[in-house]
């Protein structure tokens, strides 16, 4: 809808007069944001000493580019745990995503679609949870998947990063309007049972919010530090968040010179942002419609 | 409903395709059936575990025993961490009109603009979301760092010292700085896409009748969007009120600015594993999440003419 509208657009040309105000702000906001990436990109080509008397100082490549050697260093150090973080981080994203992900789509489905018995309770318990921070219940987690001896295991950060409140309102909200009560009364004339008119009529209308919600999802889990943090102790079960923070303490207290690793921490969180960055610019239609549903009502 | 409303031509027939279309309604809960069982398993159930946990206290001689409100009483009265709710409340207040003022401001002009410039700039501003908060900490320390970023170096150009952005002082400035760069954009796209859906037609009435850009900005747009703007409001004061990971990971870069106790869930986390008393962590967790819950809940109520969630 918000595209639709937009293409009488041309129409109001007044306001594509040069506006060279607004233009600088927007020269301003851009350098900004992007200031702090263009120096994660330099501090990835500087050796451990460059990054901190480097010949141009802090804002400028160094006169020795190491950026193939961090890469290089990257891959061996530590047996190359690097690359297992990373592994776990896409792993643990995926399968929380799409998991979680399918789960509100039927629940969001079953809320729009059916007036069951119980529903305005439970759909207030669901917003009630919208507004609980999820962080108050990290150690209260913690303490119970240490019950079940569930903690340092894949599951300990899977499973409750599946549990998306936000993800079932917007998957509500938007099948409310995608999917006309009409199309499903015809399936069932045709004799479609209720999971089948699910599958075959409601999913595809549901399809760009769908991918929505599973970008979402990824992003929070893939993002997700406090919960892996309290969950996890094996190094090598860690998401790449995590992983690389622990490099920053061991280098901030390092003892040893083969501890001092701040050129690990740089480029290792360069290549850690660019699938997001990547999948963001890719993607960028399906997250501008999504956020949009939650908010034009 | 809808059984009834086609009017059968015979009462039997109606009651029968009224009792289907009910049996029919209840498959409502099969469709919410797993989500529901991940609600009570890592919602419920944590909350009422956290709840429980809260009422015990340990002790070294007897083991641990039942204390009832004690850990909340404790709780409401432990200096630490009502000084850490008074300093996210503080967050709260100074960072987050920080933020709605970048991200509308940016969202009424990227909405007045269609040139390249405006999209490569809604973009940039956009891209700090989709990385980890660790990550922008970082980032951002290394920046702030008085021995080797670029602060110094710009300061030392006009003959100024280093600013120490990681002091004390600084720290809360420094925070805000971090969390803005990092959410400002998500928040504008939310206002952005809220103003794409307006009907421009709306726009040449209001230029017919005399207005000018800053009145149809503020007179016209502000108040069509008010909806997503108490939207983002809620998120960013349930997102202030839990501050953790920025502050966590800062805490490891400027360990003599950031206290344990320095927002309320890390000092919930410090109790936990650095202190060992999970009982006293579960108090803390459980009291912030009711400060947080009655927080938005209470900002909800106020501004439910405009929310859109219902």
């Amino acid at each position: 809808m918000s595209v639709a509208t937009r293409s009488s657009r041309s129409s109001v040309r007044w306001a594509e007069r040069a506006r060279p105000g607004s233009h600088a702000f927007l020269v301003i906001l851009a350098l900004y944001f992007l200031f702090p990436f263009y120096w994660l990109i330099v501090a990835s080509t500087k050796t451990l000493s460059g990054l901190f008397d480097g010949s141009a100082g802090p804002l400028w490549f160094d006169d020795t580019f190491a950026l193939f050697d961090n890469l290089a260093q990257l891959f061996t150090y530590k047996g190359g745990v690097f690359w297992n973080w990373i592994g776990n981080s896409f792993f643990y994203a995926f399968t929380a995503g799409v998991v979680g992900t399918a789960i509100c789509v039927a629940a969001g489905y079953g809320f729009a679609k059916y007036r069951f018995a119980g529903r305005r309770i439970a759909f207030a318990l669901l917003l009630g949870a919208v507004m609980v921070p999820m962080t108050a219940l990290v150690i209260p987690t913690f303490v119970m998947l240490r019950g079940v001896e569930l903690t340092d295991t894949p599951w300990a950060v899977i499973l409750p990063s599946m549990l998306n409140p936000f993800g079932v309102y917007l998957m509500r909200v938007f099948a409310q309007d995608a999917i006309p009560d009409e199309l499903l009364e015809a399936a069932r004339m045709d004799g479609s049972g209720e999971l089948r008119a699910f599958v075959q009529v409601g999913v595809p209308l549901l399809r760009p919010g769908i991918v929505t919600v599973l970008l979402l999802s990824i992003v929070s889990t893939w993002n997700n530090y406090f919960l892996p943090l309290t969950v996890l102790t094996s190094t090598k079960l860690l998401p790449v968040t995590v992983g690389l923070q622990q490099w920053q303490t061991q280098s901030r207290s390092a003892t040893g010179s083969s501890d001092i690793v701040w050129n690990l921490v740089t480029v290792g969180s360069l290549v850690s942002i660019i699938p997001l960055v990547i999948a963001f610019l890719a993607l960028q239609r399906y997250w501008r419609g999504g956020l949009s549903i939650g908010a034009v009502r | 409903m809808t059984a009834t409303a086609v009017g059968s031509p015979t009462r039997t027939r109606s009651q029968r395709a009224g009792r289907a279309t009910r049996r029919r309604q209840n498959w409502g809960w099969v469709f919410i059936a797993p989500f529901a069982v991940l609600f009570l398993v890592f919602f419920a159930a944590p909350l009422i575990y956290a709840g429980v946990l809260s009422t015990w206290a340990p002790s070294v001689l007897l083991g641990d025993r039942f204390v009832g409100l004690d850990n909340y009483v404790r709780a409401f009265t432990d200096p630490a961490f009502l000084e850490g709710l008074g300093r996210v409340a503080l967050f709260v207040l100074v960072m987050i009109p920080l933020q709605m003022v970048v991200a509308i401001a940016a969202a009424l002009v990227l909405d007045s603009l269609t040139t390249r410039l405006s999209r490569f700039s809604r973009l940039a501003m956009f891209v700090p979301y989709s990385i980890p908060a660790v990550i922008g900490v970082l980032m951002w320390g290394f920046l702030y760092s008085p021995s080797f970023g670029p602060a110094a170096q710009l300061a030392n150009l006009v003959g100024l010292p280093s600013p120490d952005l990681l002091s004390a002082d600084a720290i809360f400035g420094s925070l805000t700085n971090i969390v803005t760069w990092q959410w400002a954009g998500y928040y504008m796209v939310i206002v952005y896409a809220a103003l794409q859906s307006i009907n421009p037609e709306i726009y040449e009435a209001a230029v017919l009748d005399g207005a000018t850009r800053r009145q149809i900005a503020l007179r016209i747009k502000l108040p069509m969007v008010s909806s997503s703007i108490v939207l983002i409001l809620v998120f960013a004061i349930i997102g202030t009120l839990q501050f953790f990971t920025e502050p966590q990971v800062m805490s490891n870069v400027a360990p003599s600015a950031v206290s344990p106790s320095y927002t309320p869930n890390l000092y919930a986390y410090n109790t936990a594993f650095q202190y060992g008393d999970f009982n006293y962590a579960s108090a803390l967790s459980f009291a912030l999440a009711i400060v947080v819950f009655a927080g938005s809940y209470l900002f909800m109520y106020l501004t439910r003419k405009r929310s859109g969630l219902q």
